[in-house]
């Protein structure tokens, strides 16, 4: 089963992504914000990870840099979500390693068709 | 509104577009043709009726009856039927088109434009390969309403996420505020014209690849075998046809038969049939072959 990292500091978020993923056949392990998503990520690295770009602590950004430079970090597929649009935002996410990018607020049609497109599903 | 009303309203959409609306949809007529009523000046809906029974009311039918298209489309509708025009569709038509390098496309129901934009991404993306090649993508549908923000190239942030891959939203959109406008060089790689599928097409020539998509399942039986048989006539004999994941030619048409294993694909019957892998069994081009001997 493959294991999908879910991180977003709002819990309802996540509460929602689970149940979409777990649909999809993903284990899913959940994380509030950047820090304690990299020690998940230490501990067991994800083949997929669900992020959120705007988070207290440790932000989507300094996450994904950091993720991309462990051992192993280039593994995890990233889709990052955000309610930010603009072309300069979405630059910057992918040139830090993001794979995809979802639009807020999402629902299950787009997370399908987005892991699809990286080849999650 | 009578049943008579309803009844007089999907006769002739029915007639106009090969539209049929089954009774459970009607609720459509009234979310759709509301607005319009309104628009007209009519007072009600039941006016909007008296008006279209009048005589030489021909342009308020047509005006009705594009209102009731159901345009949804979104880029890369369905994938499947994308990877196959690259992987498998297009290597065969540029083969057989070789010695004229012209490849003619034709998009019968394009809607908003989504279908064609996303073929022409494709191709712009296969640039090297396509070098020296005169490729047309012709874009078709009845209503005009559509064809209009087709040309404009205007998509929500909710329309270029479903589907459209990001590096391709990075490459070939700008942002125009809220919206994503996609760039010139695409745009003016489709040609968008209107055309109703019921009415006769010849004119428009022969292609090679013909993607009929989410169109033909609005039809009623008799319509569909006839809009797939002229669809043949203009279909080069090597050529390929694309139809939506609900539609199949199966039981309608003769004149197609699927292309091998791939679903929504579909070749002349009696046309070139799909070589084997084999290098060594695959016949030689004409030239090539008096060459060899
Ligand atoms: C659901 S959309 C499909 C768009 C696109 N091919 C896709 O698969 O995403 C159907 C389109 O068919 C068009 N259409 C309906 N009847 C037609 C007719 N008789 N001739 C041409 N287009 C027609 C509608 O206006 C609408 O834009």
């Amino acid at each position: 089963m493959k294991r999908c990292l879910v991180i977003d500091d709002s819990s309802v978020i996540r509460k929602v992504a689970r149940r979409i993923l777990e649909g999809f056949g993903f284990t899913i392990v959940e994380a509030a914000d950047g820090r304690q998503a990299l020690d998940a990520c230490v501990k067991e690295m994800p083949d997929a990870i669900l992020l959120d770009w705007n988070m207290p602590v440790m932000d989507g950004y300094e996450f994904l840099r950091a993720l991309r430079a462990m051992p192993h970090g280039d593994k995890p597929k990233v889709v990052f979500c955000t309610t930010e649009n603009d072309l300069a935002h979405i630059a910057r996410a992918m040139h830090a390693g993001a794979d995809e990018y979802i639009m807020k607020p999402f629902d299950k049609e787009i997370v399908e068709a987005k892991f699809q497109e990286v080849g999650l599903i | 509104m009578t049943p008579a009303d309803y009844d007089f309203i999907r006769k002739v959409l029915k007639e106009r577009s090969g539209y049929v609306l089954l009774p459970d949809k009607q609720y459509l007529i009234d979310s759709r043709l509301n607005p319009l009523a309104r628009e007209l000046g009519c007072a009600s809906l039941m006016e909007l009726v008296q008006k279209m029974r009048a005589p030489g009311a021909t342009a308020l039918l047509d005006r009705v009856t594009e209102t009731m298209t159901i345009n949804e489309s979104f880029f890369f509708r369905d994938k499947i039927p994308f990877d196959r025009f690259k992987d498998t569709i297009l290597p065969a038509v540029m083969e057989a088109r070789a010695n004229t390098r012209r490849l003619r496309i034709w998009c019968s129901a394009c809607s908003t434009g989504q279908e064609p934009y996303s073929l022409a991404m494709i191709l712009r993306s296969m640039k090297e390969k396509l070098a020296g090649w005169n490729i047309e993508i012709l874009a078709t549908d009845i209503s005009r309403d559509v064809l209009e923000r087709a040309k404009a190239g205007i998509y929500t942030q909710f329309e270029v996420q479903r589907g459209l891959p990001i590096q391709m939203l990075m490459q070939f959109f700008e942002q125009v505020g809220e919206q994503w406008r996609i760039s010139e060089e695409i745009r003016r790689m489709v040609q968008f014209r209107h055309l109703n599928l019921i009415d006769r097409f010849s004119l428009l020539g022969t292609f090679d690849v013909v993607f009929c998509r989410n169109v033909l399942i609005y039809f009623d039986h008799a319509t569909k075998t006839d809009v797939l048989e002229r669809i043949a006539q203009q279909l080069a004999p090597e050529g390929y046809l694309v139809l939506g994941a609900a539609e199949t030619v199966v039981g309608l048409s003769e004149s197609f038969k699927p292309h091998m294993d791939k679903r929504g694909v579909y070749v002349r019957t009696g046309g070139v049939s799909p070589k084997p892998a084999l290098a060594a069994v695959s016949p030689l081009p004409a030239a090539a072959a008096k060459a060899v001997v």
